[in-house]
């Protein structure tokens, strides 16, 4: 009902470019990000911050980068943990090394360090697609598993494996509670996401999905494979670094390899596909799917069992919980490929048009 | 179609061979192009049309033979660098962006033309703004002469078969080709749907003065759009020249119609 755009016309081609070119939808952001910054942290306790929030942000910035990759440029990857540890401890390294640093300056060039390792594990998709790409990149997972762990350089000869580091200081701003390590991740997630969205809709995002969609009319119209698939690479690694970085130093605080192993990688991908691939949205719909699906499964199954008069036991709660991820992959990919996002799409083509649809 | 201007050879292609394997696409094949004509190849069915069209814009490479393209020699052509030279092609098959607007598909055409830089375009700011502007112009301007105006916003996978056709061409025009390559325009078109075509085709080849390489199968359509003909038969050229002269070559006659033995 207030979703429609009868009187609204558009009289230069910049207003037609604009974002969100339909002002509901330009209103409709920016009340979610003011109410992100302002509304939120009155509502919401330390434990919501810790367990759903701030992974949630953190996620959707990994998200936003596997789609990048997976959704617009059509490149599969299973290598995306390892990107986010390549980020974590690159970040790690240069500010422990360098005096100095500011953190967030660690954290960008921990992404940079995470783009360059992208790049160079991306480089088989010149060549294979498909399958074969995603057994390709399941070796930059194996491989920086390995490096992390048994190489003590990267872990700057901690005896335990384990790095850790001090609460993060932001030009005199300490990020120690949890309110601040969401401000934080929202402002960098808010600044992600417009840049990712910018790329998309541009040459940048056009190359990417040409190459996605048919690479022979791309190369035709002289769209260079080499140079959109590896920037694809480049960047998704980049965003996947940067998310890395903060899950180790914001969200963890210390980690060890195996905060970014194989089931890191595979968790990114469904999100992508479960929320959307080839949409924003779809990110934040997959991340916010991921992390709340188990919270409410541990919530909710002991109570349905005792209901039924059954005892539901941690175990059997996560075991069911991957039971439900795997059928809702299934269903998903047969139903509707584009997932969560698209649903929405289409409900607002609805939403538009009604109450008469034709 | 006398009356119009020709210009010098623009594209000259000599002693062309290609084979995949033990099959002979193409067997020593030369013919050239002039500018500004309308030049059809035709052939029955596995004559190496579509292969010679890949040649010419570097999707195959000839293991002999040479590209002669205003003067210049490519002896390895790529499709880069056959776009950044000036070569625009449709496809048979449609091969538009599925997952991308008409719009979307159309300014892809110009991305040779967009410079702005990826940190530019991040935070679309300067000249990839600027860019994006100038160059939705000139699709606009395609979008208007190809009369595809209300389908800008519609995904291209929904659009009919004729549509996608045109889109297809629209694409192709947006990088502002010297020679357009037609790989089979008319293909499954109604007569309506062909009359359009053929329109468009005429109206790119004298308003901006694009030469046309086109291959057909309707030899109605052929022999009133084109100036030249090339007549392949299993990889092999038999004929050449205007569409009266080819219509009265007995070879072309026996490939098409059979010989009487």
């Amino acid at each position: 009902m207030f979703y429609r755009e009868n009187g609204q016309f558009k009289t230069s081609y910049q207003a037609d470019q604009q974002l969100f070119s339909i002002p509901q939808d330009r209103w409709a952001i920016l009340a979610i990000i003011a109410f992100a910054f302002f509304g939120v942290p009155l509502l919401v306790d330390e434990y919501l911050f810790r367990a759903i929030l701030i992974p949630f942000l953190i996620l959707s910035l990994a998200a936003l980068g596997v789609n990048i990759l997976v959704g617009y440029c059509g490149q599969i990857t299973l290598g995306a943990g390892a990107s986010m540890a390549v980020g974590a401890y690159a970040a790690y390294n240069f500010l422990i090394r360098i005096s100095g640093m500011p953190a967030l300056g660690a954290i960008l060039l921990g992404g940079l360090v995470a783009a360059a390792a992208g790049i160079v594990f991306g480089a088989p998709s010149l060549r294979v697609r498909g399958l074969y790409l995603a057994v390709a990149t399941l070796a930059a997972q194996f491989f920086w598993d390995w490096a992390f762990l048994r190489i003590k350089w990267f872990t700057n000869n901690a005896s335990s494996g384990s790095v850790s580091v001090a609460d993060i200081n932001l030009m005199g701003w300490t990020i120690s509670s949890p309110v601040d390590k969401y401000y934080f991740c929202l402002g960098v997630l808010v600044v992600f996401s417009l840049m990712a969205k910018n790329l998309v809709r541009g040459n940048m995002g056009r190359q990417w999905m040409a190459i996605r969609d048919m690479d022979v009319a791309a190369t035709v119209i002289g769209i260079r494979p080499m140079y959109a698939k590896l920037t694809a690479f480049a960047v998704s690694s980049f965003y996947l670094g940067v998310a890395g970085a903060l899950w180790g130093m914001i969200n963890l605080g210390s980690w060890e390899p195996a905060a970014f192993s194989i089931d890191r990688s595979f968790s990114l991908l469904f999100m992508v596909i479960i929320g959307g691939m080839g949409a924003i949205s779809g990110s934040f719909f997959g991340a916010a799917f991921i992390v709340i699906l188990p919270i409410f499964l541990n919530q909710m199954l002991p109570l349905l069992g005792g209901l039924l008069g059954l005892e539901v036991s941690i175990a059997l709660v996560s075991h069911v919980e991957i039971m439900v991820f795997g059928a809702l992959i299934i269903f998903f990919l047969i139903v509707e490929p584009h997932g969560i996002a698209r649903l929405w799409a289409t409900g607002r083509e609805k939403m538009r048009l009604w109450p008469f649809p034709h | 179609m006398s009356g119009r201007k020709f210009g010098e050879v623009i594209l000259d292609l000599k002693n062309i061979s290609l084979s995949f394997g033990g099959v002979k696409a193409l067997q020593d094949i030369s013919f050239d192009v002039l500018e500004h004509e309308v030049r059809a190849i035709i052939g029955p069915n596995g004559a190496g049309k579509s292969s010679m069209l890949n040649v010419i814009n570097g999707v195959y490479r000839p293991q002999q033979g040479e590209i002669i393209l205003r003067g210049e020699h490519f002896a390895n052509m790529n499709s880069y660098m056959a776009a950044k030279a000036g070569l625009a092609r449709t496809f048979q098959n449609i091969a538009l962006f599925k997952g991308m607007s008409v719009l979307d598909n159309i300014m892809t055409g110009r991305n040779l033309k967009m410079k702005a830089n990826m940190l530019q375009q991040a935070f679309w700011f300067g000249p990839a703004q600027r860019e994006e502007l100038e160059h939705r112009l000139k699709v606009e301007e395609i979008i208007d002469f190809l009369e595809i105006q209300h389908i800008r916003k519609t995904p291209v996978g929904r659009l009919p078969y004729g549509l996608q056709k045109r889109v297809d061409l629209a694409r192709a025009l947006a990088m502002e080709p010297q020679i357009l390559l037609l790989d089979e325009p008319m293909a499954g078109m109604n007569v309506e749907e062909k009359q359009d075509m053929c329109r468009f085709i005429l109206d790119v080849n004298d308003q901006f003065g694009t030469t046309v390489v086109l291959i057909e199968h309707d030899m109605g359509v052929v022999m009133d759009i084109s100036d030249r003909v090339v007549v392949l038969d299993y990889g092999k050229k038999i004929g050449d020249g205007t569409p009266d002269e080819v219509r009265a070559n007995p070879d072309v006659i026996s490939a098409y119609l059979g010989a009487s033995h």
